[in-house]
């Protein structure tokens, strides 16, 4: 019996404007509302609009033995309120089938999980609560930003009670492996560990409308053949892939819309395949083994792990700055900078400033506001400045009294030590002058024997 | 006179010098000028043009009825490609842009039809040569006593007037290649640099720096070389509203191209170490170039960049309303010839740092000077003017005063007394 678990995102990040230095104190607006609602409206009604309703008519016609499972970023469902409140509707049908699941992730989209565990939960706790509100479903199931994930990341998440995570089957990760099973967390093997088939996957996601592809034109069929070829005993195949592959990546005119709603048809003609979501998969396999990830890995570019976001050193300077304001914001009690803290984070204001234009620039130009990464830096760090100097007029030198406060705390506490201590040495000492006779006698009589 | 631009389409400090030299000898009564600048003509009025040359290049002859100028000036403009502060490759790259641009015009009618002459190089040369076959003719048609060629562009023109009258020619050295190239010299440009010198009678350097480089390198007599100072225009800054400063740190300001020759590289590393001493402090780089990828990537690697801030190229009003925030103008130049940008920030009363590498050195006193390649100095400096009140001050009160004497009515009667030098020679 092989399952099929089909994962998709949903993401579009807040992109800014572009801001001047001379902005820099004196205006605070940083979004570019006009390309934020454009891509918006222009990608719902493409992809997330005509998406839906096609897995919608799937979903009912299959009746429980069709699943998919969905990520949807805190970030795109603000803009789902603000620019289509029609697609949060058409997610909340589809939720209302029964047989869709939502994953949890960071709120932001943020990258956050590499820095700061505390804030790290904070944002998917109100990422899980958001799902809860807009769908009825607490997700039981994590999926870190890009699915980044390694074997700390995955103790983190177990301890926050998610019962598995989804990430990338990367081949230097893999080796001889197959990510056709499922596996464990190493340090944790209560956490289920769900490996994208990189290969099936992107042959959707990237290739299908490639004519220049060897398999062009990919079938539903021909597909459904790849799936149940390899290992008779292998347990599952993970296509993960973003939404937009849906209408925006791949056009309507490859046939991408036809092939995805004849598919689940032609793979449920055979009885060892079946469709189930990620949680389901959790329950039923058992793990083979543990993964062994010793450092990030991802689903981006050829490296498959993080150096599309923090490869170079304005990514690396940009983030460093960005979460040296976390001890401030913890203390800031304003909303609007609260909410522009989360816009600040999404991890593809990173991404543009990437300078890997070689191996990946097509994928990186995608959306892209800026021309060159070097802008995208600039814009970044003076949208940062100014946030900044916000956050400091905003939590008033109170991490400095904040800091006095916890030292005099400390101080009394170990003056108090320090009191203690004394008496009980003075007590010693009581004691040592009541029985000094015999003692310093013993010491004279030593060197002299 | 051939220059190559003037205001208002200038692109640098070149054209500035131009017009306030003009303006300067417009106010000596028994001198006029006819001011020859190349233009690449565009969709403008070409009704009072005139053709002119065995290419039958569009020239254009106008009478300019300008503020502070005693009367008026003759000023023609002939049909070229030239722009200044081009080196033949970057020359190549923009005319091949315009070129692709009209391809994709012309496609649309005879696709792929159309071929160019792709070396680069050749094309600016020709221009030149182009340029200097019309100064030929107008040298013909005008009569004049002196003529006076404005950098290596224009040298040809000068020399082909020469030739066409024999009236004495005067070269007026901005700047050479060594500046431009930081020591890797076109040998092309070079060479047009040097036989115009040699064919020059008088050669007028922008300061002794570069009068020292144009003896050395070039094997110039020393007795035919001879320092005039370029001036500031006087700069009313009363009217115009200042624009609002958004940060309540103090801002160190570099303003200019950022390249090579304008030392950017120790702008960072001067910044870097004033930060590790002072939080109270912003510093903006201004401009664009072809240094600025590096310059960026530079601030990030210190782990400054968020007290470090690029503009990217400014126009117009910014410059000023970029001046009127700064506490400190700073031009770290590796070689400038002159460099009249230190003088426009001291005429908005902001103190000015500049290096011993550039000629203004040679003329300013309430100025901070150190070497280009002394970040610890350059360090040290920027920190005693944002944190002793006294130092910027004094700078500011004796800086504007002293840069309002520099008047291009003094610079101009020193040209005009190498006129008649040459005159005489």
């Amino acid at each position: 019996m092989k399952t099929i678990c089909f994962y998709f995102q949903v993401h579009q990040p807040f992109r800014f404007r572009r801001y001047r230095f001379f902005d820099i104190g004196n205006d605070h607006y940083y979004f570019d509302d006009y390309t934020n609602e454009r891509i918006m409206t222009k990608v719902a009604e493409r992809c997330y609009l005509p998406a839906n309703a096609m897995l919608l008519k799937l979903l009912k016609k299959h009746k429980g033995k069709f699943k998919v499972a969905f990520s949807i970023s805190g970030m795109a469902m603000e803009q789902f309120r603000l620019y289509a409140p029609e697609v949060l509707e058409s997610f909340k049908a589809l939720a209302a089938t029964g047989h869709v699941e939502f994953l949890a992730e960071t709120y932001a989209h943020s990258l956050v999980s590499l820095r700061n565990r505390e804030a790290f939960v904070e944002q998917v706790e109100s990422h899980a609560r958001l799902m809860e509100e807009s769908f009825g479903q607490r997700p039981t199931v994590f999926r870190n930003t890009e699915l980044i994930y390694s074997d700390q990341l995955g103790e983190m998440v177990a301890d926050m009670g998610f019962k598995a995570m989804l990430t990338e089957g990367a081949k230097h990760i893999l080796g001889w492996k197959s990510p056709n099973y499922l596996y464990c967390n190493s340090i944790n093997p209560r956490l289920k560990v769900l490996l994208k088939n990189f290969k099936l996957s992107d042959d959707l996601a990237f290739r299908f409308g490639n004519r220049n592809w060897c398999e062009w034109p990919l079938t539903a069929p021909k597909f459904v053949d790849w799936l149940r070829a390899g290992d008779k005993r292998e347990e599952v195949v993970n296509l993960f892939m973003d939404y937009e592959t849906f209408g925006e990546h791949q056009d309507k005119s490859t046939g991408i819309f036809a092939f995805m709603e004849a598919l689940p048809a032609e793979v449920l003609k055979h009885k060892g395949l079946a469709f189930a979501t990620p949680s389901e998969l959790a329950e039923a396999l058992q793990p083979v083994a543990a993964v062994h990830v010793p450092y990030p890995i991802s689903w981006a570019d050829e490296e498959r792990d993080v150096t599309a976001w923090l490869g170079n050193e304005m990514q690396q300077e940009a983030f460093d700055k960005l979460y040296a304001l976390l001890p401030k914001i913890s203390q800031c009690k304003d909303e609007r900078l609260l909410k522009e803290w989360n816009y600040l984070q999404t991890s593809d204001h990173f991404y543009y400033m990437c300078t890997k234009f070689f191996s990946d620039g097509d994928v990186h130009a995608y959306f892209n506001p800026y021309e060159t990464p070097y802008e995208a830096f600039i814009n970044y760090m003076n949208v940062l400045s100014d946030f900044s100097i916000r956050l400091n007029a905003a939590v008033p030198r109170s991490d400095v009294d904040q800091e006095l406060a916890n030292l005099t705390e400390v101080l009394a506490a170990r003056e108090e030590k320090i009191r203690k201590m004394e008496d009980e040495i003075r007590k010693l000492r009581k004691r040592r002058t009541s029985v000094k006779a015999v003692p310093a006698a013993r010491k004279k009589a030593g060197p002299t024997a | 006179m051939f220059g190559w631009e003037f205001p208002p389409h200038i692109s640098g400090g070149l054209g500035t010098a131009c017009y306030g030299l003009t303006r300067g000898l417009s106010q000596i009564p028994d001198v006029q000028v006819l001011f020859v600048v190349p233009k690449a003509y565009g969709d403008e009025d070409q009704s009072a043009m005139r053709l002119v040359g065995a290419n039958q290049i569009p020239v254009k002859h106008r009478q300019l009825q300008l503020k502070h100028f005693s009367r008026t000036l003759d000023y023609i403009e002939v049909g070229s490609k030239l722009v200044p502060y081009m080196e033949p490759e970057e020359f190549w790259a923009h005319t091949r842009r315009e070129k692709l641009k009209q391809l994709e015009f012309l496609n649309v009618n005879e696709a792929g039809l159309v071929e160019f002459s792709g070396k680069y190089g050749a094309n600016l040369l020709q221009e030149i040569r182009a340029y200097a076959l019309v100064a030929n003719v107008i040298a013909q048609d005008y009569a004049f006593d002196v003529i006076h060629a404005h950098d290596w562009l224009a040298y040809p023109a000068g020399m082909a007037a020469k030739e066409a009258t024999g009236k004495p020619l005067v070269v007026h050295v901005h700047a050479t290649d060594f500046d431009r190239s930081g020591g890797s010299v076109n040998p092309a440009v070079f060479d047009i640099e040097k036989r115009g010198m040699e064919a020059a009678d008088m050669v007028i350097t922008v300061s002794n720096l570069t009068r020292k480089i144009v003896i050395e390198k070039y094997g110039i007599p020393a007795d035919k070389v001879v320092t005039v100072y370029n001036a500031v225009e006087p700069h009313d800054n009363h009217g115009a509203e200042p624009a609002r400063k958004g940060v309540k740190e103090k801002i160190v300001t570099f303003l200019g191209r950022i390249t090579m020759q304008k030392g950017p590289e120790y702008f960072v590393e001067a910044a870097h170490r004033v930060l590790q001493r002072m939080e109270n402090v912003r510093f903006v780089m201004a401009g664009s170039g072809d240094m600025m990828e590096p310059m960026i990537r530079r601030a990030a690697q210190l782990k400054i960049s968020d007290r470090f801030h690029f503009t990217g190229f400014l126009r117009g009003e910014d410059v000023f309303d970029m001046l009127s925030m700064s506490d400190l103008y700073v031009m770290p130049s590796v070689s400038e010839p002159f460099g009249i940008s230190p003088l426009e920030a001291m005429q908005s009363n902001v103190p000015v740092l500049i290096s011993h590498q550039s000629g203004v050195a040679e003329i300013l006193t309430y100025a901070i000077k150190t070497n280009f390649w002394d970040v610890d100095a350059m360090a040290d400096a920027i920190y005693g003017v944002l944190n002793y009140p006294g130092m910027a001050k004094m700078f500011k009160a004796h800086g504007r005063a002293e840069v309002d004497a520099l008047k291009w009515e003094n610079s101009a009667l020193h040209v005009k007394a190498v006129y008649e030098q040459a005159l005489g020679a």
